[in-house]
């Protein structure tokens, strides 16, 4: 069940890469990631829109007992986020000492390392929002 | 619908429980309830377990048990709902007696947690969060209800102070309870001085790793008048069960727990009750901040007014209405399939009057509550003293 197989890897580039969200054709809602049923109206087709990176932070943390995955960064700050657009994504707030994060701050998301499987084995990337 | 009581109890050794496996807690916890309940036969048996599989390596649990038991034959099944998992065995047992598929059901729950490294136990949690949307970027649970904390303090001015006693006031209940895995006191100061989890809660905010099981057996009303030994018979009078999106960050409010009220309302329509007539509750104070949202999704008090109910004294034994008088979640323990299931057991135990010192006085009606995740899944059942 490692999260870090490269078919699992792979399969979340166009979301972890690229910001690709959907936004519903029959009610407008933006799902992130990319849904089959829209969970504000359950419609079935979707368009698919990319999301602005900017946003602010909602509520966070200092996590200081960190998973095996993520344990060489701690303390690090994990927030949720609420981008331009309304969409809610988790992420950790890096470039920042995490004492200074509060709820309101102003960020932008940026292309970063995740997680790595050893010196061989897969490097996951996706995002990290940064003080805008 | 037929009536189901609750006519046997059982808890295995709770706590760090190195010389035990998981099968023998679990047939430590049946033995003791179908003992209790003066029976040596079951129609089914349900079984709650979040993930043996990452625990211990093994699933099919079912089976597995029944065998155990020396019961093979007797339809046996696995109920998974995270943390959630013994409550939502409950709430099976109840429809398979009610819809009389059964008679006699032994209702199970179990978790054995310590054969795993702290690491492993973690992201085994961690497993009833949003794999790619949250744990892949670094959330733990710890770290997820930090962040409701955080969003609860900035909207209601809900104070550090006021987590803390949550944890203050479960210990003072704990204490008094010969079951519960840590049954020292703490202060405030203990409690926010202790090593960081994720701010702003600390590891005495948060709920141990425990091996554990906890067993009932439900019969019929009927059935159950049968075998009561003269004691009061406890009759599941209410069970209500709802979800919510399971990412946190899917929530239009950070600060609530819409299925626990969902699950609530459903279980007070059932049982012709509301809020006020509860006498007692059992409910899944994992995090300090937990037990603060879950008075206020329950109707206990109002949005807001979680913070300063264990503050207070309202909702400590001798209070207006005693919350987690085991010690809840956080000095009981928290083998977490078997979680629902011990409240189920803690509050039958009241509702006999043979609690001891931590004993509510004229207890006739109690509830409980069980959540999975970040409250994504709830189960709530109203158990009351039949006439």
């Amino acid at each position: 069940m490692s999260p870090l197989n490269p078919a699992r890897v792979a399969r979340e580039f166009p979301t972890r890469y690229r910001l690709e969200a959907a936004r519903c054709d029959g009610c407008g809602a933006v799902s992130f990631p990319p849904r089959v049923v829209c969970p504000a109206c359950r419609g079935r087709k979707f368009a698919t829109v990319s999301l602005e990176p900017e946003g602010k932070v909602l509520t966070w943390t200092v996590i200081h007992v960190g998973p095996s995955s993520h344990k060489h960064e701690v303390p690090y700050a994990l927030a949720v986020v609420e981008l331009a657009g309304g969409v809610r994504i988790t992420c950790q707030i890096a470039d920042v000492d995490p004492a200074r994060v509060e709820a309101g701050m102003p960020v932008r998301l940026e292309f970063r390392r995740i997680q790595e499987d050893g010196e061989a084995g897969v490097i996951a990337y996706g995002h990290k929002a940064v003080p805008a | 619908m037929r009536d189901v009581a609750i006519v046997g109890i059982g808890l295995s050794r709770w706590g760090e429980v190195w010389d035990a496996s998981l099968r023998t807690l679990w047939t430590e916890a049946a033995l003791a309830a179908l003992d209790d309940a003066g029976l040596d036969r079951v129609d089914s048996i349900t079984v709650g377990s979040m993930t043996p599989g990452l625990f211990v390596g093994q699933e099919h649990l079912g089976p597995l048990l029944a065998d155990e038991l020396g019961m093979a034959g007797v339809p046996a099944t696995r109920v998974e709902s995270a943390c959630a998992s013994g409550g939502v065995a409950l709430k099976t047992g109840f429809a398979e007696v009610a819809a009389g598929l059964a008679d006699i059901v032994l209702v199970t729950g179990v978790e054995k947690m310590t054969d795993v490294s702290g690491d492993e136990c973690t992201a085994a949690l961690a497993a009833a969060a949003d794999a790619e949307l949250e744990v892949f970027y670094g959330a733990t649970f710890p770290g997820l209800y930090a962040m409701m904390a955080r969003a609860h303090m900035a909207r209601w001015g809900t104070t550090r102070e006021q987590l803390a006693m949550v944890a203050v006031k479960n210990h003072r209940h704990g204490a008094l309870n010969p079951h519960a895995q840590y049954r020292q006191e703490i202060t405030v100061k203990d409690v926010i001085e202790s090593a960081m989890v994720a701010e702003p809660l600390t590891i005495l905010d948060c709920s141990p790793i425990t091996d554990g099981a906890a067993a009932v057996v439900l019969a019929e009303l009927g059935v159950a008048r049968t075998i009561a030994k003269g004691r009061p018979i406890v009759r599941i009078a209410g069970v209500g069960q709802a979800t919510d999106r399971i990412a946190l960050q899917s929530r239009a409010d950070l600060t609530t727990l819409p299925a626990t009220t969902l699950a609530a309302q459903r279980a007070f329509k059932m049982a012709g009750k509301t809020p006020n007539d509860i006498h007692l509750a059992e409910v899944h104070d994992c995090f300090t901040i937990a037990e603060i949202l879950v008075v206020e999704a329950l109707g206990f008090c109002k949005p807001g007014q979680g913070g300063c109910q264990a503050s207070s004294g309202r909702t400590a034994l001798g209070g207006e209405i005693p919350v987690n008088p085991s010690g809840g979640l956080k000095s009981k323990g928290h083998p977490v399939g078997a979680t629902g299931v011990a409240q189920a057991v803690e509050i039958t135990t009241q509702l006999r009057g043979v609690a001891g010192k931590r004993q509510v006085a004229g207890a006739r009606v109690g509830l409980t509550q069980n959540m999975g995740g970040t409250g994504a899944s709830t189960v709530v059942h109203i158990l009351e003293v039949a006439s």
